[in-house]
């Protein structure tokens, strides 16, 4: 009965998606002053369509929840004898649960923005809602007619077949979601831009609106990325935190495109400039979370991530993206001559800067996509490639670097035009911490190019993100600056991290019998023991190794080797043991015929301050909400204060305007 | 500068970007990507030595030797002839590696003709088959997938 209901609700979705569309057309129909009857409707139809397709998720959730196996989706990625907390997080960890949770998130999104904006103008309004009814009806056909998650078996099955154990962690908790989150928030950044655009309204107003979401898809998508690659970290047990795999680049390249767009939104609420470049990036930023979606859903790529393969889905989902990139791109080629320029600035200013690092990120943008994209593109000529780390790392790297310089000067700069005379300081310190760093760090060793960079570029990007702090008073600097600078300096603590990573990461990998020592870096690794456990659904090799840093006293870590009965596969699990300066990473391995155990251990100095890093950034991004929805709250307090007074004015008698004749 | 010409000159400059940033991808691609080899094709035109690669095949069966050391092993790889490709690996075997098997070994090949791997992908999980390992369009291919598909409904 419930999964009948959650059925129901996504029809009953869908068909409120239509209303939505027609609705909000009817108000680009509307003659001026006037209210089309049929355009009432868009903003309930939005909200209530929000509700349902949540109703709907919800009730695969509790289907999960309580393993009904009746349920094709829960009988064969489910099992009853799986902790509850990976039962729940299994509803998104399979192609028809994942795709629920992309379209209910889109639904909500969609219903938060017509429930909570009321500064557009209804034909803007109307026409963003028409858009994005568009966008969720497609996303309701897939589901509906290729890939319904509320199917029921014939007869239930005994038992469920089970949860990749790789997705059996609690990584899988929150990565996924936040990143479904952040793609579709960027849905309202698309059909805002788009709203805009067919109503020629792409003005600061404008800007304020689609700011916030901006904002927000990137915090998320920002959160997501850092716990993704945190997970492929520890879980995958390969030691390494970014592998260029085409899932991983799936969600950089939104977040590449939405990190263009949200400077680029601030300088056109701020200084009206950047009209079509901010409708454009509006449009690939979507396009992009599309792609991603399409990537990882439709089984063109073998990866991790990536569940079985069925082609008419693939097509399906490529239908759709042709269909909303291609009109958004159409649309916008028709309508871009129309948008009036915004206010000009010199090549020297801070929206030349940002403009300049809008390109970078646009490149890198394009190496990643073409880099992803090339092994799809060979295949069609029966050439097998993979593309790596030796392509992508030089490849964006040599757009990156002028990138992060520019992104340390250009917070100094000041609007439309400045002179470098002003910043002679500023550059002189910029340059000679990239420079000193660099040969400081060369001095005591042989590090490879690319790490040594990072160091110096770290270091001078720290110094440069507190600089516009200089000679102010700290607590009358707004809260978005404050956001400003802490995710830039989140950039640098993350590049820190990487580079230290590249540069300074010691392996050691042996066979070690029991009471067997090893030594890496400071630390003497002693293997105590290996025994078998069994947790609820599997079984495992662990070690128990005594690990002791200096001659401290010793710290156990205890890695297994897993074996999960349904389905059938093993994994290895890695311990970590962090300080503050970095982690050691133990994985075990086989037993050697000889007795012996493969023991792998890593001492990967200031790893740690990748994750970190991603986390200021991310929380830079909040703090730049806040900032904007206080000043935004304060101005509308302020207003209704304003219209009140005058009310109050016109009530002590003061005689009442008296319309000309 | 007039306003238009403004817009004309950014349009410009972004679009010199992207393409640079398209050519430089294109060229870089050629030189960078990864091609894979089965192991006939690797025995009749091999790729140059320390090219980085991918092979493909099968582990033959009773060539897993395992060196003093307890971590390196050596094995080979076979395909759908007769040749066979000796590959050595220092690292943690992946999770179901076993002799009859497939595998896609990432590495490049030495002077000595061993083929130094750095990477091993074999069997994920029942949904993951290496991408290059589908449709080798032979009784080894049709093994191989067995192998490698257990459980796949």
């Amino acid at each position: 009965m419930i999964p009948e209901i959650g059925l129901a609700a996504l029809w009953l979705a869908a068909a409120l998606a239509v209303l939505q569309m027609v609705s909000g057309a009817a108000s680009l129909r509307a003659a001026p002053g006037e209210v089309n009857p049929l355009a009432i409707y868009a903003r309930p139809a939005a909200i209530v369509q929000a509700f349902l397709a949540v109703l709907a998720f919800a009730t695969l959730l509790y289907s999960f929840a309580v393993t009904d196996l009746s349920l094709k989706l829960v009988a064969s990625n489910s099992h009853s004898m799986k902790p509850l907390i990976y039962k729940l997080t299994g509803t998104w960890g399979n192609h028809e649960g994942s795709m629920l949770l992309w379209v209910g998130v889109l639904a909500a999104s969609g219903g938060l923005l017509s429930a909570f904006e009321k500064r557009l103008p209804d034909r803007t309004m109307g026409a963003t809602l028409a858009v994005q009814g568009f966008v969720a009806l497609g996303f309701y056909a897939f589901l509906l007619l290729a890939s319904n998650p509320f199917e029921r078996l014939p007869v239930a099955a005994a038992e469920g077949s089970g949860l990749n154990p790789l997705l059996q962690d609690i990584g899988l908790a929150i990565h996924p979601p936040t990143l479904y989150a952040g793609y579709v928030g960027l849905s309202v950044a698309f059909s805002l831009a788009m709203g805009a655009l067919l109503t020629r309204e792409v003005n600061p107003a404008f800007a304020r609106v689609m700011r916030p979401w901006v904002l927000g898809a990137w915090v998320l998508l920002t959160l997501g990325i850092t716990a993704g690659s945190y997970w492929a970290y520890y879980e995958l047990g390969w030691g390494g935190w970014w592998f260029w795999d085409p899932v991983e680049n799936a969600s950089l390249m939104p977040w590449l495109a939405a990190t263009a767009l949200m400077h680029s939104v601030s300088v056109l609420a701020a200084r009206d400039a950047l009209r079509t470049w901010t409708i454009m990036l509006g449009v690939l930023a979507f396009s992009m979370s599309m792609l991603g979606t399409f990537l990882v859903r439709s089984g063109v790529l073998t990866s991790v991530h990536a569940f079985a393969v069925d082609p008419e889905r693939g097509a399906f989902i490529l239908g759709l993206l042709g269909i909303y990139i291609g009109g958004a791109f159409t649309i916008f080629a028709l309508r871009a001559g129309a948008v009036a320029e915004g206010k000009r600035f010199a090549a020297l200013s801070r929206e030349g800067a940002l403009v300049f690092n809008n390109v970078m990120l646009s490149a890198i943008l394009a190496i990643v996509l073409l880099g992803t994209l090339y092994p799809l593109l060979t295949e069609a000529f029966d050439v097998r490639v993979s593309v790596g780390p030796p392509y992508f790392n030089p490849a964006s790297a040599i757009f990156a670097i002028p990138m992060l310089l520019v992104m340390a000067v250009g917070p100094l700069l000041r609007w439309k035009s400045d002179k470098p005379a002003r910043l002679q300081f500023e550059l002189a310190l910029i340059a000679a911490l990239v420079i000193g760093v660099i040969a400081l760090v060369s001095f005591f060793g042989q590090y490879p190019l690319l790490p040594l960079l990072g160091l110096g570029l770290a270091a001078a990007l720290a110094v440069a993100a507190v600089l516009p702090l200089k000679g102010r008073k700290l607590t009358r600097v707004p809260v978005a600056t404050w956001g400003m600078v802490i995710a830039h300096f989140g950039i640098a603590v993350s590049l820190f991290g990487m580079a230290c990573e590249g540069a300074f990461s010691e392996e050691r990998l042996a066979a070690v019998a029991v009471g067997g020592t090893e030594q890496i870096d400071d630390f003497k690794v002693t293997l105590d023991s290996v025994m078998p456990i069994a947790g609820p659904n599997w079984t495992a090799m662990q070690a128990q190794l005594s690990v002791s840093d200096n001659g401290a006293a010793p710290v156990i870590l205890d890695p297994q080797a897993r074996t999960f009965w349904s389905p059938p596969q093993s994994t290895s699990e890695s311990a970590l043991l962090t300080k503050w300066d970095g982690q050691l990473y133990a994985v075990i391995g086989n037993q050697a015929e000889d007795g012996r155990w493969q023991i792998r251990l890593w001492w990967k100095p200031f790893v740690t301050f990748i994750w970190y890093g991603g986390i200021l950034v991310a929380l830079g991004g909040v703090l730049a909400i806040a900032g904007r929805v206080r000043v935004d709250v304060k101005r509308r307090v302020a207003s209704a204060k304003g219209a009140r007074r005058r009310a109050d004015v016109e009530a002590l008698g003061a005689p009442a305007p008296v319309p000309a004749e | 500068m007039k306003a238009k010409h403004q817009r004309l000159v950014l349009v410009i400059i972004a679009l010199l970007a992207i393409v640079g940033a398209g050519l430089l991808a294109a060229w870089s691609l050629r030189n960078q990507a990864n091609y894979f080899y089965l192991p006939e094709q690797m025995a009749k035109a091999p790729p140059e030595v320390g090219q980085a690669v991918r092979l493909g095949g099968m582990v033959q069966k009773g060539s897993l030797v395992t060196e003093a050391d307890g971590v390196t092993v050596n094995f080979k790889v076979t395909g759908n002839s007769a040749d066979a490709i000796p590959v050595r690996y220092s690292g943690i075997l992946p999770d179901l590696f076993v002799e009859g098997s497939g595998v896609v070994a990432e590495g490049s090949l030495g002077p000595d003709g061993v083929f130094k791997a750095t990477n091993l992908l074999a069997k994920h999980d029942e949904n993951y088959v290496p991408k290059e390992l589908e449709g080798m369009g032979t009784d080894a291919a049709a093994k191989m997938a067995a192998d490698t598909t257990v459980g796949l409904k």
